[in-house]
């Protein structure tokens, strides 16, 4: 695929979120719309997430994650969307310039009217909530263990606690002890469950693995590969209670402990982040407060349903394609002017079409070298003359003024550019 | 003497609350439902509790060495475990497409066994 230098939008992610801006941005008038990835294929997260209970809200369906993502990725492509899979946005400026490492294409910068970033979340992990004890193998996040069962065939766990009650931990509990693996129970640090109940019922009570909430990890064991966990009943201010340890035997820790938006890049392009959600502050649009960056998903807040991250990435998707159609039209006001033959420059460099209907517009510049016998400055349009002025001689030091009358407003208001040429007379 | 049993309703993410009433094993009142399903529920739940299996199938020479299958319906609980070994036996290849059936009528409940992707060759 070749790529364009600008587009009028682009999407970073291709999980459910950037997918439905894609979709909704082609479906609102937006021309060129590419979608980068990191990943070697579409559909983000949800490639992962093979149980169903996806679409329910927005589809009427009970669909695995997959089934979800491959519905709207199609849409997405029969849409004319373009695509980067193996491609890493390295950086954005607040002028929304991208700039991308590529594996197809290498290192560009591309331009977009508009941007929406749609990069998720990630999982919270050991450093983060700060377990004491040993660093040995066999400590993961869900989302980690997911990913190897789920998608690249292999069995992390044979003897497993899960520290945490999010939907992620819940549902490993679940896969794992359909792989074989021995769950001996969920550990939650809070008064309450922090996930769905109905995965309560259906991956943990189903399954008989023991829920404990005001429980938590106070230490790690083993030294190649965890050997065991030693729980600890916590008070309401997460402070342990002596006496209440216990120590668990396992093989593996699963983290299932918050998950934390992911803004890397929405800060480098000056986007301001709210430090309760940690996702940008935006507006019923979506928009983040540089204007023309949008925001959609897990990356403004973490959702509990895909559907709703689908909703908000229409909405990001539409305004994020007026909004690149307003500015298309403010600059198909303007047309370019260029230095030809003879020519060094051209100030001004562009010119507002409409003015020329109100008053005369002065064009200056600087010829390229000294043509000493009478020339011709001519105005054209690649194809028709426009005005011509001639003057006895040319020299670099000496500015040349030409004078664009508003009666050349009808030939250029038909102009795509305006090209200057010095010629002998 | 008629029996009352919580459960919580798994139909939808809204996970409701559910009072079952039982008299003689049967479910005479379900309340606390925001929708029909929970009815439905309640009453399956007691009766013939079932659920959806999602799980994977190995596939040879796969973009993936797996591919995601589930069932169409959902399944008595007390079938899951002979369901899944069911599953564990079959091995594909690719390229598989979204929906295909993998397992007919597995153990004569009726349901199918499908894919939830395409999964291309590997290149």
């Amino acid at each position: 695929m070749a790529l364009k230098n600008i587009y009028d939008v682009v999407v970073v992610g291709s999980g459910p979120g950037g997918v439905a801006a894609a979709i909704e941005a082609k479906k609102n008038g937006a021309d060129d719309v590419l979608i980068i990835e990191r990943d070697y294929e579409l559909g983000g997260i949800l490639v992962q997430c093979i149980h169903n209970g996806f679409g329910l809200e927005l589809l009427k369906e009970d669909l695995p994650g997959p089934a979800y993502a491959q519905r709207f990725i199609e849409e997405m492509l029969s849409l004319g969307v373009e695509y980067l899979l193996n491609t890493m946005v390295l950086d954005i400026t607040p002028n929304r310039h991208l700039f991308v490492s590529s594996r197809e294409h290498g290192y560009v910068e591309i331009e977009a009217r508009a941007i929406v970033l749609a990069m998720g979340c990630r999982e919270r992990t050991r450093p983060q909530i700060r377990i004491p004890g040993m660093r040995p193998n066999g400590v993961f996040t869900a989302g980690t263990a997911q990913r190897w069962v789920n998608v690249e065939g292999y069995m992390p766990a044979k003897d497993v606690v899960i520290l945490g009650s999010g939907d992620i931990g819940m549902i490993m509990a679940r896969r794992l002890t359909f792989e074989g693996a021995k769950v001996e129970r969920v550990l939650e640090i809070q008064s309450y469950l922090s996930g769905l109940s109905r995965n309560l019922v259906q991956c943990l009570q189903d399954y008989n693995i023991p829920l404990q909430l005001n429980h938590t990890v106070k230490r790690i064991m083993g030294k190649n590969r965890v050997e065991a966990v030693e729980a600890v009943q916590v008070d309401d201010k997460w402070n342990f209670i002596p006496g209440t340890e216990e120590i668990i035997p396992c093989d593996t820790l699963l983290l299932s402990v918050g998950l934390i938006p992911e803004n890397e890049l929405s800060r480098k392009a000056g986007v301001k982040l709210d430090p309760i959600t940690g996702g940008p502050y935006v507006d019923e649009t979506f928009q983040t407060n540089v204007p023309g960056i949008f925001a959609a998903g897990n990356v403004v807040h973490v959702y509990d349903l895909v559907d709703w991250v689908s909703e908000a990435g229409f909405e990001a998707g539409k305004r994020a394609a007026q909004y690149a159609i307003s500015l298309r039209n403010a600059e198909s006001r303007y047309i370019p002017l260029k230095a030809g033959k003879n020519v060094r420059y051209v100030v001004p460099h562009k010119l507002d079409k409409s003015t020329l209907a109100q008053e005369d517009i002065r064009l200056q510049m600087r010829v390229t070298r000294p043509i000493e016998q009478p020339v011709w400055i001519e105005v054209h349009d690649g194809e028709n003359l426009i005005t011509r002025k001639p003057e006895k001689y040319v020299r670099p030091g000496e500015m040349v003024t030409v004078i664009l009358k508003t009666k050349n407003y009808t030939d250029v208001s038909k102009a795509n550019s305006l090209t200057i040429d010095i010629n002998p007379r | 003497m008629a029996k009352e049993v919580e459960l919580i309703c798994t139909a939808c993410p809204q996970g409701c609350t559910l009072t079952a009433v039982i008299e003689n094993g049967e479910v005479i009142e379900v309340r606390g439902y925001n929708c029909k399903k929970g009815i439905d529920y309640g009453i399956a739940e007691i009766t013939d509790p079932r659920r959806m299996v999602a799980t994977t199938v190995k596939v040879k020479n796969g973009f993936h060495p797996l591919v995601p299958v589930y069932t169409d319906k959902p399944v008595p609980k007390p079938l899951i475990p002979k369901v899944l070994e069911e599953v564990r036996k079959v091995e594909l290849t690719a390229p598989v497409k979204i929906n295909t059936v993998v397992l007919e009528n597995v153990l004569n409940t009726g349901v199918n066994v499908i894919t939830s992707r395409d999964l291309p060759a590997k290149e």
